[in-house]
């Protein structure tokens, strides 16, 4: 109460020095009471208050009207009082969630984190930016140690959390799978049951998975959905579009997928992305493909992880540095 | 960007007519006045694209549960006039396979 009062004291003063001097510098002190009040949560019926007995206190002689319209106004004032403590622990309540989802987030890093292999015939450059704290986007890569490389890149939709626990869940049943049954359609076919049965209706994921054979030098891949990437041909410096049907993950248990098959050349890469990267935007314009492959184009004599990057740097600029949407790029290139 | 949704019924036809940009901050509403209309039993629901230029993949999100409500409800969900960018989303994803859309597309609408 002590302190209270102390206040009311300061803001006698206060009060008093403008009525009688109108002097900026008192209204200065006004704000940093109300500062002060704030910190130490007083409510504005309390400060209401301190005014009224502030009046009463420098004129005696204050008319009944005077009085009974300060009441009055103390009255109106309790709502906000309530407004205002229910905001403090509201803000109480983000601080916690903001800390349980920053822990959430450093979890998913390690439950998702996948090693970028180390193949002597593949060149492999692999980068995933998220637009918020967790990642929708997800990449994955498995090697059975018989010279053939999975890669699985997908994009969840539904963004944040739960997308990010849907993620986790996909890795977990890709994990599980036996090594010999990694074609990519066989994989895409049972995930998308897995997903069917698990996942709320407005979820979906897209996933394009692709196998390397490093020693026959092919490529199979099926895709459920995903955002079609890119094959590049040396021999002829030409891109084209790797654009295969195949239904999303997750809306009918009855789909199966078709596999598909190329012959890698040395010089050729294969270039997978999300929907992040194509759906970049320049203010109110879309980028359009030509532009994403010419800025690829600029950057393939590099070695392919510094490739992705200075990629990414390209359309994080063009984007003023902030990201809409999570950015995945993968770029195989054959070496030998 | 914003999102306007006009709902006209007609007969067994509910008439959805959306203008502006389905992303993941309309999707909700979008949902919202959408799924209901799914449920009434032997309903067909239209949505008319022409002014939607652009969605991302929560607006697709909308559509793939107002489609899977029409399985469970024996209505009928059918997209018509829809842009060119728009209609990319849905064939890349496969659903132009399995959804009631109309081929007719607007050309790229700025």
């Amino acid at each position: 109460m002590s302190t209270l009062k102390l206040d009311l004291e300061n803001y006698k003063e206060l009060l008093q020095e403008y009525i009688k001097t109108q002097d900026e510098q008192a209204l200065y002190q006004a704000e940093q009471f109300s500062k002060q009040s704030m910190q130490q949560n007083i409510s504005p019926e309390e400060i209401i208050n301190v005014h009224i007995q502030s009046l009463q206190e420098l004129y005696p002689e204050m008319p009944d009207y005077i009085q009974a319209s300060m009441n009055f106004l103390l009255e109106t004032m309790i709502s906000y009082g309530l407004a205002y403590q229910e905001h403090q622990s509201l803000r109480e309540k983000q601080l916690e969630l903001k800390s349980e989802i920053s822990v959430a987030a450093n979890m998913q890093k390690t439950l998702l984190s996948t090693v970028k292999p180390d193949v002597e015939e593949v060149d492999i450059g692999a980068l995933s930016v998220p637009a918020k704290q967790m990642n929708g986007d997800y990449h994955h890569f498995v090697q059975d140690g018989k010279g053939s490389l999975g890669i699985a890149v997908a994009d969840v939709i539904g963004k944040g959390v739960p997308a990010a626990l849907c993620m986790s869940m996909i890795k977990y049943s890709m994990d599980s799978y036996p090594e010999m049954r990694m074609d990519p359609s066989v994989i895409l076919g049972s995930l998308n049951r897995v997903v069917e049965r698990n996942v709320d209706a407005s979820m979906f994921i897209t996933m394009f998975y692709g196998l390397y054979n490093s020693n026959t030098h092919t490529f199979s891949y099926s895709s459920a959905g995903h955002e079609p990437g890119f094959y590049y041909y040396s021999d002829r410096d030409e891109f084209e579009e790797i654009d295969v049907p195949g239904l999303v993950l997750g809306v009918s248990p009855e789909t199966s997928y078709t596999q598909y098959q190329k012959k890698v050349e040395k010089g050729d890469m294969i270039i997978l992305l999300t929907d992040g990267v194509t759906e970049c935007r320049q203010g109110d314009r879309f980028i359009e493909q030509e532009e994403i492959l010419h800025v690829i184009k600029q950057y393939s004599h590099l070695p392919a992880q510094e490739t992705v990057e200075n990629v990414y740097k390209h359309f994080e600029r063009l984007q003023d540095f902030h990201l809409r949407d999570d950015f995945t790029l993968i770029i195989l290139k054959r070496n030998v | 960007m914003n999102l306007t949704i006009d709902v006209t019924n007609k007969e067994n036809v509910a008439y959805v007519v959306l203008s502006g940009e389905v992303d993941a901050f309309t999707a909700p509403k979008l949902k919202d006045a959408l799924l209901p209309l799914t449920k009434e039993e032997g309903q067909t629901v239209e949505v008319d694209l022409h002014n939607v230029n652009y969605m991302d993949s929560t607006g697709l999100g909308v559509f793939i549960s107002a489609l899977k409500s029409t399985k469970e409800y024996n209505t009928e969900l059918k997209l018509v006039q829809m842009q060119e960018r728009v209609y990319r989303l849905f064939k890349i994803t496969g659903l132009t396979e399995i959804m009631n859309i109309d081929s007719t597309v607007q050309g790229g609408m700025q």
